[in-house]
């Protein structure tokens, strides 16, 4: 209800007052070198269509995913029509994590922004079922702790529940901490249809370079370009016109599902993404899609992922 | 371009919601086409079924589904000079703008008074109706968010209590006087949740009475019902055309009605629980 209410009285100001950041987080890095080419931490970033100072973004996000938390995968199933469930098996098949050996230290996973623990329950079950390996783990981040809770509880029917192989942590993916997240420490980093909703996408693929180890995979499942003309039309009265009203309908929340569609639509498109994940330090396949390259369509662009070593 | 054609160009722009700032005819507005207009009736008229305590898709199923009748209902008020003082002034009913404690002081046989009898008596407070929000015109709103919030005022002046059996009548009554096609859907799906005696109650007393009086009455939503707070309600039912139903069940005894005595210190809004 207040963050219905939040975005609502925030939706009609231009300048955004200040709001006071939640206890658990850490205050947001001085943006010295950013994107937006400004080092003024009062500069604005984009939130969906509209403009909103830098500060504000995180607390705004983090409203919205409280709003549509309890919700959330009844309406990713009612607007991807389930598909999204095929695009994560896609994302997770395509990196195969688990190693056979177990005589070794378990493979080291960290899935950021995964609140609901889509991306972790189904990296731990490929590991175990493809790899009989039991001694990976996944430390499941995310900003907002009402999505972790959902995390929490769909894991409580697994049997991953009470194991060392799975545990939730709250944190910023733009600034993880070095005393819960040291440097190298990562083998697989994983974020899925998180990242756009970061204020400045650069930082996090800092963090990821900083957390993970030397030969460590970076990858994202995000929404992109559909490069097609027809279909991206057709796709964009679907996600305009259909999504809001299923938000209406299913959840009563008409503007958090609008502001969704909207940041989708602000992320970079795929080789520009690419080009910031090489700036990061990270090596990519080449500036092309599929095979040896640095990323990979699913449905004609709808979603996309991206991947990197750090070497 | 010229300023005639401007009006028409905006709520053209507005076609397709996609969140770019513009103008809005009133705060909240959600433009629609006529593709969304059509799966938000069809989505809200499934979900109000499916959990009728959705008061938003309620809300949303009448304006959706509102059609000429809200261009008809306006006629009404500029018909009469006292429904055009309704769309001049625009009043809302808010129990911010509406005095509870001076109304409870008036004398017994006031419309003034007996409404907020009825309000003790069933337990609701004014403020339990959603804004409009997918109406383009903000005049049309206007008569849309009226007719909500006169509803209460129906059940005073026809007497009946908030149990659904009534409801229902009164969407009937409602029906014959407006014509709004919400109205005539609660009215055809409501009876689906009632009772075999009930639902034999409603159309052997009930919705003859209601047809009947809706369709001769004069149409409520050109009354300023705030002018009239201290008219006798029985001249008032006169003037309007209305006559008394048959009679109803409460859930609570008259002799508990009317607790708000005027001599007790008038908080600014009494306690009442809400609905």
């Amino acid at each position: 209800m207040l963050a219905r209410q939040q975005i609502r009285r925030l939706a009609r100001t231009r300048a955004l007052p200040a709001l006071s950041r939640p206890y658990s987080l850490p205050p947001p890095p001085q943006l010295e070198r950013d994107s937006h080419g400004s080092s003024n931490a009062s500069s604005t970033t984009h939130f969906g269509y509209r403009e909103v100072p830098k500060d504000a973004k995180e607390s705004l996000v983090k409203d919205v995913f409280s709003s549509v938390a309890s919700s959330y995968d009844v309406m990713n199933d009612a607007m991807s029509l389930g598909v999204h469930r095929l695009w994560k098996d896609s994302f997770v098949a395509h990196l195969n994590p688990g190693r056979a050996d177990q005589s070794r230290p378990g493979m080291r996973c960290i899935d950021v922004a995964g609140g609901t623990c889509d991306i972790a329950l189904r990296i731990l079950d490929h590991a175990r079922e493809r790899h009989a390996d039991r001694e990976l783990s996944v430390d499941v981040v995310d900003i907002n702790p009402d999505m972790l809770a959902e995390g929490a509880k769909r894991v409580r029917k697994t049997m991953y529940h009470n194991t060392p192989q799975i545990a939730f942590h709250v944190g910023n993916a733009q600034d993880l901490g070095s005393e819960a997240f040291p440097d190298n420490s990562y083998d697989l980093y994983t974020i899925a249809f998180g990242i756009r909703n970061c204020t400045s996408v650069p930082d996090v693929l800092r963090e990821a370079y900083r957390v993970l180890k030397p030969g460590g995979t970076f990858a994202c499942l995000e929404f992109s370009k559909v490069t097609q003309p027809l279909f991206a039309q057709v796709y964009d009265s679907y996600s305009f016109s259909v999504i809001p009203l299923l938000g209406t309908i299913l959840a009563g929340d008409r503007d958090s599902y609008q502001y969704l569609v909207e940041s989708i639509r602000r992320f970079p498109p795929q080789e520009d993404f690419a080009r910031m994940i090489q700036e990061a330090g990270f090596a990519t396949g080449g500036l092309w899609e599929g095979k040896r390259g640095a990323w990979t369509d699913l449905w004609g662009g709808i979603a996309s992922i991206h991947t990197g070593v750090k070497l | 371009m010229h300023p005639a054609f401007r009006h028409v160009a905006r709520l053209g722009a507005r076609a397709l919601s996609t969140g770019t700032p513009t103008r809005r005819p009133y705060e909240g507005f959600v433009p629609l086409n006529t593709f969304e207009n059509a799966f938000l009736a069809v989505g809200s008229a499934v979900m109000s079924l499916a959990n009728p305590r959705r008061h938003d898709m309620i809300a949303a199923l009448g304006e959706t589904t509102a059609g000429p009748a809200l261009p008809r209902m306006r006629e009404h008020m500029l018909a009469s000079p006292e429904g055009r003082r309704v769309l001049r002034e625009r009043p809302r009913v808010h129990s911010n703008s509406v005095d509870m404690a001076a109304l409870a002081a008036l004398p017994d046989r006031t419309f003034g008074r007996a409404y907020v009898d009825w309000l003790e008596r069933c337990g609701v407070t004014p403020d339990t109706r959603d804004a409009v929000r997918y109406i383009a015109d903000p005049e049309l709103a206007y008569v849309m968010q009226r007719y909500r919030e006169c509803h209460d005022f129906y059940h005073c002046i026809t007497h009946m209590p908030v149990s659904v059996e009534y409801e229902i009548a009164l969407k009937y009554f409602e029906f014959a006087n407006t014509g709004l096609p919400m109205t005539a859907i609660s009215a055809l799906f409501g009876p689906l949740r009632l009772t075999n005696a009930q639902r034999d109650r409603l159309f052997r007393e009930y919705v003859p009475w209601a047809l009947r009086c809706g369709a001769s009455a004069r149409p409520l939503i050109t009354v300023y019902w705030e002018e009239r707070w201290e008219q006798d309600i029985e001249d008032l039912k006169a003037e309007l055309g209305l006559w008394d139903a048959p009679p109803a069940k409460w859930r609570k005894p008259r002799a508990q009605a009317g607790q708000l005595k005027a001599s007790a210190p008038a908080p600014a809004s009494p306690e009442l629980p809400s609905m």
